[in-house]
């Protein structure tokens, strides 16, 4: 039962990536009508928001150590970060410490702004070109920018700690009256509670805004509205610039559970489109609702008890599921009536 | 001359026959070779050096890269000459390799066995390369060793750790100077005797392919012959990113240590993942629970961070080391490219310098007087002391390291440090032995 709890946790935890990304891309298909397989790509970016963060606070004053040697045998150079020097070692070593949530302040501009110039300067060519043209060139943007940023950052990982604070994790046992242990990294629940935050901001400005009922009417009737005089592909743009932001938010988040590298958008890229065609091309609700199902069913299917049984069931769960779904819900769990239907 | 003879059948039979010259590899093209593939005729003889330029382990790549550059400068009688003053053999002067000037030229491996091969074969094919070295895959260093035994040159590998490649896959025209997994095994097991005690119960994550099989065949039997429980053995594909769910059910399993039989990111992340899970702050069975990472690169410790401090594992090499051959090459690299050399890096240099100076002792670049000339080798003045070259199964026998993660590191390449060096009579093995059998040596295949 334990085992049961602790991977149905981890599904949470890893549904909650999946469903921040597939929601991002549900929402420039649903919006714009765009396959974008730049989106991973995307999250990634937010991935090394938190890491240039990290650089940041980290710049340094160098001093030569009149004891201790560097690997030549010169005089090791010791670094004394500047915010250290500014405010003091205890403030300046906090503030390194929570580079990672304070990355959220560089991200959010940063990654509106990545989204408005890719949309306003490549996507929009292509808004009337065939899907597979999308793909293409969606795809070739990707590696673009991960080349940009093994360029920069290189290809090694980087380490990207969540704050000290977060370090460890919580016992959930004693909580559900269990008698043995059932620890879950904090930062894994800090993800998860993250998550469901972003996940509720989107619908909420979507239904409650007058601005998202706007999108939402573009959404089922695109030329209506322009004919209103609504400036819809306007909106169509800062869409997706907030869902860029939502994919790179998922991403800054994500650094501290695994050190970033450039190759990460491209991990999620492939499950995240599973994501969206079981739950609908399209369909916001839909995205979510499979992130979730898709991300505990996958790790269910990681248990030893059910590898025993059906070795590497882990690793086709999810497509088996998503051909499940096809097969009896040709539109996916919540896919609209015309949406990719000729 | 009269076109009236030239009749369609005439012309069908000799476009066939000119095509299918053409499309020979040129190894088997008597232009391409003088008794032996790639036999060099002008002044200069071309390496290849097949390293992964693209993919997750790039940046080992350009490690190696670097040190074989830097190779190519010491034969080439450029720059301190690094170990070449120390290596015991003198036959190598700094004038090239039997007075031909050194050139090289690189493929990209991408970490992938096929994308290896096509590289190693347009190496040897298309830019006359004689010897291919280098990579950081031990499914990649199988593949391109099959290619170099088909087409007749050597294949110096470089980072690859499975049983296999001097094992069930070894071949005449290949030598491995980097350690296996049998090596680490025997060089670990006496260490966590000490530290952890015989009574231990193991849990395995596993790299889903012939390093990690082999890895923790041998970390199991070496570990259990002390005492240990193996409790489980979880195979992980090698593309997986998240480990937490396997991780997860190591918590109540009853084990009390992790053996994470992975490499590179898949270490990263699978030992990110368990510091996250608490393991290393747990007790279980009234003692604390330890993590073990039997293969350590210094860059897989970089990019882990804090969470390698107090983790065990082992090297081939370490630039910590304070013999003069380790000393001449940390100096010359450091000073060229500013950081110390990996130890991908190291043995990429080292096969290298071994390759030119077999060729210089056996006055020949035929790839038979190569290997006639390696095997039961035995030199000093490399980094790891005295070392063999077994005829058996071109498998290099030399001292292994055992490192433990730095718990304060004075700068960013200062993340591990030498635990023990275990001298080389601790992990030699018969060629016999039943986790290298299955294999032949073959005869050396010099492409003619």
């Amino acid at each position: 039962m334990d085992a049961i709890i602790l991977q149905f946790l981890n599904g949470l935890d890893k549904g909650s990536a999946y469903a921040l990304i597939a929601l991002g891309l549900t929402l420039i298909f649903g919006t714009l009508g765009v396959v974008n397989f730049a989106h991973g790509a995307l999250f990634m970016i937010g991935a090394f928001c938190s890491v240039t963060v990290q650089r940041i606070l980290t710049l340094s004053t160098e001093t030569l150590s009149e004891t201790q040697k560097d690997f030549l045998g010169n005089p090791l150079k010791i670094k004394t970060p500047y915010v250290e020097s500014w405010f003091g070692p205890e403030v300046g070593a906090a503030i390194i410490d929570w580079s990672v949530p304070l990355a959220i302040l560089l991200a959010i501009p940063v990654m509106l702004i990545v989204g408005f110039v890719m949309e306003r300067g490549l996507i929009k060519h292509f808004y009337k070109r065939p899907h597979a043209d999308q793909i293409l060139v969606t795809f070739g943007l990707a590696i673009v920018l991960q080349e940009v940023i093994k360029y920069f950052y290189g290809a090694n990982p980087i380490p990207t700690p969540a704050p000290a604070a977060f370090v460890g994790s919580f016992d959930f046992g004693p909580l559900l009256g269990l008698d043995t242990s059932l620890a879950y990294p904090y930062w894994r629940l800090v993800y998860f509670a993250f998550s469901a935050v972003i996940i509720g901001a989107v619908f909420a400005f979507l239904q409650f805004t007058t601005f998202g009922m706007v999108v939402r009417a573009g959404m089922a009737d695109r030329e209506t509205v322009g004919l209103l005089g609504i400036d819809i592909d306007r909106r169509f743009t800062i869409m997706f610039g907030i869902a860029a932001a939502v994919a790179g938010l998922a991403g800054v988040m994500y650094a501290p559970i695994n050190s970033p590298n450039y190759h990460m958008g491209m991990d999620f890229l492939v499950l995240s489109f599973v994501v969206v065609v079981v739950g609908g091309m399209g369909s916001l609700p839909g995205a979510v609702l499979a992130g979730f199902m898709l991300g505990i069913l996958e790790s269910l299917a990681s248990m030893n008890e059910v590898k025993n049984i059906l070795p590497g069931i882990d690793q086709i769960i999810i497509y088996v599921v998503a051909i499940v779904i096809l097969l009896t819900r040709p539109r996916g769990l919540m896919g609209r009536k015309g949406v990719m239907e000729e | 001359m009269s076109f009236s003879k030239l009749t369609r059948r005439g012309l069908i039979k000799t476009g066939a026959v000119a095509s299918a010259g053409l499309a020979l590899p040129t190894y088997l093209r008597a232009d391409g070779h003088s008794g032996f593939t790639n036999a060099p005729t002008g002044s200069t003889v071309t390496l290849g050096f097949n390293v992964p330029q693209t993919g997750p382990y790039a940046e080992e790549g350009l490690d190696e890269l670097r040190a074989q550059e830097l190779a190519v400068q010491h034969l080439n009688g450029e720059g301190d000459g690094g170990m070449l003053n120390t290596f015991s053999s003198k036959a190598l002067k700094g004038n090239g390799i039997l007075g031909k000037k050194v050139e090289f030229v690189t493929g990209d491996t991408q970490t992938k066995s096929d994308a290896a091969r096509a590289s190693a074969k347009a190496m040897i094919e298309k830019d006359g390369a004689i010897m291919i070295n280098g990579g950081s895959s031990s499914g990649v260093a199988v593949a391109v060793q099959g290619l170099c035994q088909e087409a007749g040159v050597i294949f110096m590998a470089g980072l690859t750790h499975s049983n296999d490649t001097t094992g069930k896959d070894k071949k005449a025209n290949g030598f491995r100077h980097f350690f296996n997994g049998y090596m680490s095994a025997a060089a670990l097991a006496p260490v966590l005797n000490n530290a952890y005690g015989s009574d231990r119960r193991a849990y395995h994550l596993t790299a889903d392919y012939t390093w990690g099989w082999t890895q923790q065949e041998s970390i199991a039997a070496a570990t259990e012959a002390m005492g240990w429980e193996t409790v489980n053995n979880v195979l992980t594909p090698l593309a997986s990113t998240d480990f937490s769910s396997y991780i997860a059910p190591v918590l109540n399993s009853g084990a009390d240590v992790l053996v994470l039989n992975h490499y590179g990111g898949n270490m990263v992340n699978s030992l990110t993942n368990a510091v996250q899970f608490g393991l290393l702050d747990k007790e279980v069975n009234g003692k604390k629970f330890e993590i073990v990472v039997p293969l350590y690169s210094e860059l897989m410790a970089a990019g882990a961070g804090k969470n390698v401090e107090g983790v065990i594992g082992s090297m081939n090499w370490n630039w910590q080391l304070q013999d003069e051959g380790s000393k001449a090459f940390t100096k010359s690299f450091g000073e060229k490219y500013g950081r110390p050399p990996s130890n991908s890096a190291h043995t990429c240099y080292v096969q290298t310098l071994l390759y030119a100076d077999a060729v210089e002792r056996a006055g020949s670049f035929n790839p038979c007087a190569v290997v006639e000339a390696l095997e039961g080798f035995e030199f000093d003045g490399m980094g790891n002391g005295p070392t063999l070259y077994r005829a058996d199964d071109h498998q290099c026998f030399k001292d292994v390291l055992v490192m433990k993660g730095k718990e304060n590191p004075s700068s960013e390449y200062d993340t591990l440090e030498i635990v023990e060096v275990t001298p080389v009579e601790q992990v030699t093995y018969e060629p016999d032995h039943p986790m290298f059998a299955g294999g032949q040596l073959g005869s050396c295949n010099p492409g003619a």
